[in-house]
C-alpha cells in the first residue's frame, strides 16, 4: 500500500545514499549481500561499505564487463550481488555479459545504474543513457524498474533480493522530490494510480512522476481533469491497468526520462495496438537525440521533460 | 603420478577422444581442433585433481571446472559422460534440438557443467566470481579456468586476469590451451600474440608452461600451482589443435570440421587404433 506526501515540493533523500544503507542494511542480516563497484565507488558512495562491511563490497575498478560476470560467477554460489555503475555502462557496455552470464544463464544480479537520462548533468553526453529500459526489456525474464523517488526506491533495493534472475533499476545519484509517504509498498508488475481524472490518462516514470502530477495540477486548473499512474515497473509490464485506464479517456500521454523509442512510451504503444485500443495517444519523452552536457535542470527543459512541456504537448495535442 | 594412474588416465583420452570423433560424426561436423587440444586436460582434472562427485554434480564445495572455450564442449561432455555424470547415449544427441547437450555449455542443461560459457571471454570473469565466491565462503575449493589462445584476442580476458591476479585469487587455476590456432588460421597470423607466458607473468601471476599431451607434467603443474600462495596461478598448454591424429593436426582448418569422405575415413581408423589401445591397456 501506498500513499503521497502531502508536500510534494520537499527533497527526499539522496537516492545514493539510499541504496547504500539499504544494501548495508540487509548485509547485516544477510551474509549472502554483496556489493560490486567498478571505480565509482567515491561517485556512488558505495565506498562506505569498505568501512562497514570490508569483505562484502568488492572493488573490480574500471572494467564493467568483468565486474557483471565477476558478480554473475557469485550468485552461481548462492550470493546476492548488486552492482553499481552509470546506467550506460551497466547497459550499453555490458549488455553481452549482462544477457548471457547473467539472464541466459539463469544468474542472479541486481544492477543499480545510477543518473540516467537528465540526471547526468555535467558528465554529458558520453555518460548519457535515454536507452537503458529500451535495451534492458529484450533481456528475457528480466526486472526493469525506474525509480520514481526515494521511498520507492528502497522498496525496489530490498525487493529484487527476494527473486532470481536480472534485475535493473535506474535512480539519480542526487536527491529528487519525495512522492511517497515512507513506508509505502508497491507490487513488482502493477502501476500505481496516483490521481484519478476522467479526461486525459498520463503514465510516467521515474523521477519525472512528480512533474506529470504538476502537470496535471496546471492541466486541471484549465479545466482538464487528468489521471496519473506511476508505471514505475517497466518490465513487467501493467498492460492491464494501461487498457483499463484509457478507457473513455480523450488521449493517453506517456512520460518518461527515456528515450520515446523503447521505453515506456513503447510499452504502451505495444499493448494498445495489439489490444485494439483506440484513444488518441502521443509519447513524450526524448525524441531521437543524443545526450549532452549541462546541469540537470537545464537538460530537462532541453529534452522536454519538464512539467511544462508536458502540459504543452497535453494542450497541443486535446 | 603413479604408472597405474596414468595407464588409467590414458584409456581414459583414448575413451574421451572416440567419444569425440563419434558424436561429431553423428552430428556431421563441429569443434574437433580445440576439443582434442585439451582431452589430456580434462583427464588429469576429472581422472585425478577435481573434487567433484557425479552422484552429486551440484555439491556446494566442489572444484568447479569453467570452460570459457565454449566451443570445446564435446571433450567436457565425454569427459563427463565417462566419469558417470550423465549417461553415454546422451552424446548421440550433440545439437538435436531439445538435448541437454548444446554446441556451447550450458549449467542449467548438464550435470557437471559449472557454468554457462560460449561468448567468448565471458567464462573468465564468471570463474573469477566462482572462485572469489569460494574464497568468500572459505571453501577449501578450486576454479579451473580454460581459456582458449585465440580467445585471448577478447579484451574481457585481460579485464578478468587483472582481477585475478590483483585479488591474488590463487584458487582460481588459470589454464590456456595454447594450441597456436584459431577459427581464421595461426594466431600469428590473424592477431600476433607475442609470448603468451610473458604477458601472463607481467600481468602478474605464477605461470608455467607444460606439453598439452604430458599428463604427469599436466598434473604436477597443477600441484605446484596449489602450492603458490601469494600470486594468481597460470599454466600454458602448449598444445596442438586437433591433437593425437596426425591427419586432423595437419589440416590446414581444423577449428570446425566437417565430416564426410576422408576425414570420416581418418576418424574410423582413429576410433580402431584407440579400441585397440584400450583392449589391449584393459586385458
Amino acid at each position: 500500500m501506498f500513499s503521497l506526501v502531502n508536500d510534494r515540493k520537499a527533497p527526499g533523500k539522496e537516492l545514493r545514499k539510499v541504496v547504500v544503507e539499504t544494501v548495508a542494511d540487509m548485509m547485516n542480516t544477510d551474509d549472502k549481500v554483496v556489493m560490486l563497484e567498478a571505480d565509482l565507488g567515491g561517485a556512488s558512495g558505495t565506498t562506505a561499505l569498505l568501512k562497514t562491511h570490508p569483505d562484502k563490497f568488492i572493488q573490480c575498478g574500471i572494467s564493467e564487463a568483468n565486474m557483471v560476470g565477476v558478480a554473475c560467477g557469485m550468485s552461481s554460489l548462492g550470493y546476492k550481488p548488486y552492482i553499481h555503475t552509470f546506467a550506460p555502462f551497466a547497459t550499453r557496455r555490458a549488455m553481452d555479459q549482462v544477457y548471457l552470464s547473467g539472464a541466459y544463464a539463469f544468474n542472479t544480479i541486481n544492477i543499480y545504474g545510477s543518473d540516467p537520462g537528465f540526471t547526468v548533468a555535467a558528465n554529458g553526453g558520453t555518460h548519457t543513457s535515454f536507452e537503458d529500459m529500451a535495451l534492458m526489456r529484450t533481456i528475457p525474464g528480466a526486472l526493469v524498474l525506474d525509480a520514481a523517488d526515494d521511498v520507492q526506491l528502497e522498496w525496489i533495493v530490498r525487493e529484487v533480493a527476494k527473486s532470481e534472475g536480472v534485475h535493473y533499476f535506474r535512480a539519480g545519484r542526487k536527491g529528487c522530490r519525495r512522492l511517497y509517504e515512507q513506508g509505502s509498498t508497491f507490487e513488482l508488475g502493477k502501476g500505481n494510480i496516483l490521481k484519478e481524472g476522467k479526461d486525459v490518462l498520463i503514465i510516467a516514470s521515474g523521477q519525472v512522476v512528480n512533474d506529470a502530477l504538476d502537470a496535471a495540477e496546471m492541466l486541471e486548473a484549465d479545466g482538464i481533469s487528468v489521471e496519473v499512474i506511476d508505471m514505475f515497473t517497466i518490465k513487467p509490464f501493467d498492460k492491464e491497468l494501461a487498457i483499463k485506464e484509457a478507457a473513455g479517456k480523450k488521449a493517453v500521454f506517456t512520460f518518461e526520462n527515456h528515450s520515446i523509442i523503447g521505453g515506456l512510451g513503447s510499452c504502451v504503444a505495444e499493448t494498445y495496438a495489439e489490444e485494439g485500443v483506440c484513444v488518441k495517444f502521443k509519447r513524450v519523452g526524448v525524441e531521437d537525440r543524443f545526450g549532452q552536457v549541462g546541469s540537470a535542470d537545464f537538460l530537462q527543459k532541453e529534452f522536454g521533460l519538464t512539467a511544462e512541456a508536458l502540459y504543452n504537448k497535453v494542450k497541443e495535442t486535446i | 603420478m603413479e604408472a597405474k594412474t596414468l595407464k588409467e588416465l590414458e584409456v581414459l583420452c583414448a575413451k574421451v577422444r572416440i567419444d569425440i570423433f563419434e558424436m561429431l560424426m553423428n552430428f556431421g561436423q563441429g569443434h574437433l581442433g580445440g576439443s582434442m587440444s585439451c582431452v589430456e586436460l580434462f583427464a588429469v582434472l576429472y581422472g585425478k585433481q577435481l573434487n567433484v562427485d557425479p552422484a552429486n554434480p551440484k555439491k556446494l564445495d566442489r572444484d568447479q571446472v569453467v570452460l570459457s572455450k565454449g566451443h570445446a564442449g564435446p571433450v567436457w561432455y565425454s569427459t563427463l559422460a565417462e566419469k558417470g555424470f550423465f549417461p553415454k547415449e546422451w552424446l548421440a544427441t550433440l545439437n538435436q534440438g531439445g538435448t541437454k547437450l548444446p554446441s556451447h555449455p550450458d549449467r542449467t542443461k548438464t550435470p557437471g557443467v559449472d557454468m554457462t560459457t560460449g561468448s567468448l571471454g565471458q567464462g573468465t570473469s564468471t570463474a573469477a566470481g566462482i572462485a572469489t565466491a569460494q574464497k568468500l565462503s572459505g571453501m577449501d575449493a578450486y576454479t579451473y579456468l580454460i581459456v582458449g589462445d585465440g580467445e585471448l584476442n577478447e579484451g574481457q580476458c585481460w579485464e578478468a586476469f587483472q582481477y585475478i591476479a590483483g585479488k591474488r585469487l590463487n584458487n582460481c587455476i588459470v589454464i590456456i590451451d595454447w594450441n597456436k590456432r584459431q577459427l581464421d588460421g595461426y594466431l600469428t597470423d590473424v592477431l600476433e600474440p607475442f609470448s603468451i607466458p610473458e604477458k601472463m607473468k607481467a600481468f602478474g601471476f605464477n605461470t608455467q608452461v607444460v606439453k598439452g599431451n604430458d599428463m604427469e607434467a599436466i598434473d604436477a603443474a597443477i600441484d605446484a600451482a596449489k602450492t603458490v600462495k601469494d600470486s594468481a596461478v597460470c599454466i600454458v598448454l602448449d598444445s596442438v589443435k586437433g591433437q593425437s591424429v596426425s591427419y586432423f593436426e595437419e589440416m590446414v582448418s581444423n577449428h570446425s570440421i566437417k565430416f564426410s569422405g576422408e576425414a570420416t575415413e581418418e576418424a574410423k581408423k582413429a576410433i580402431v587404433a584407440y579400441k585397440e589401445f584400450i583392449e589391449k591397456e584393459e586385458a
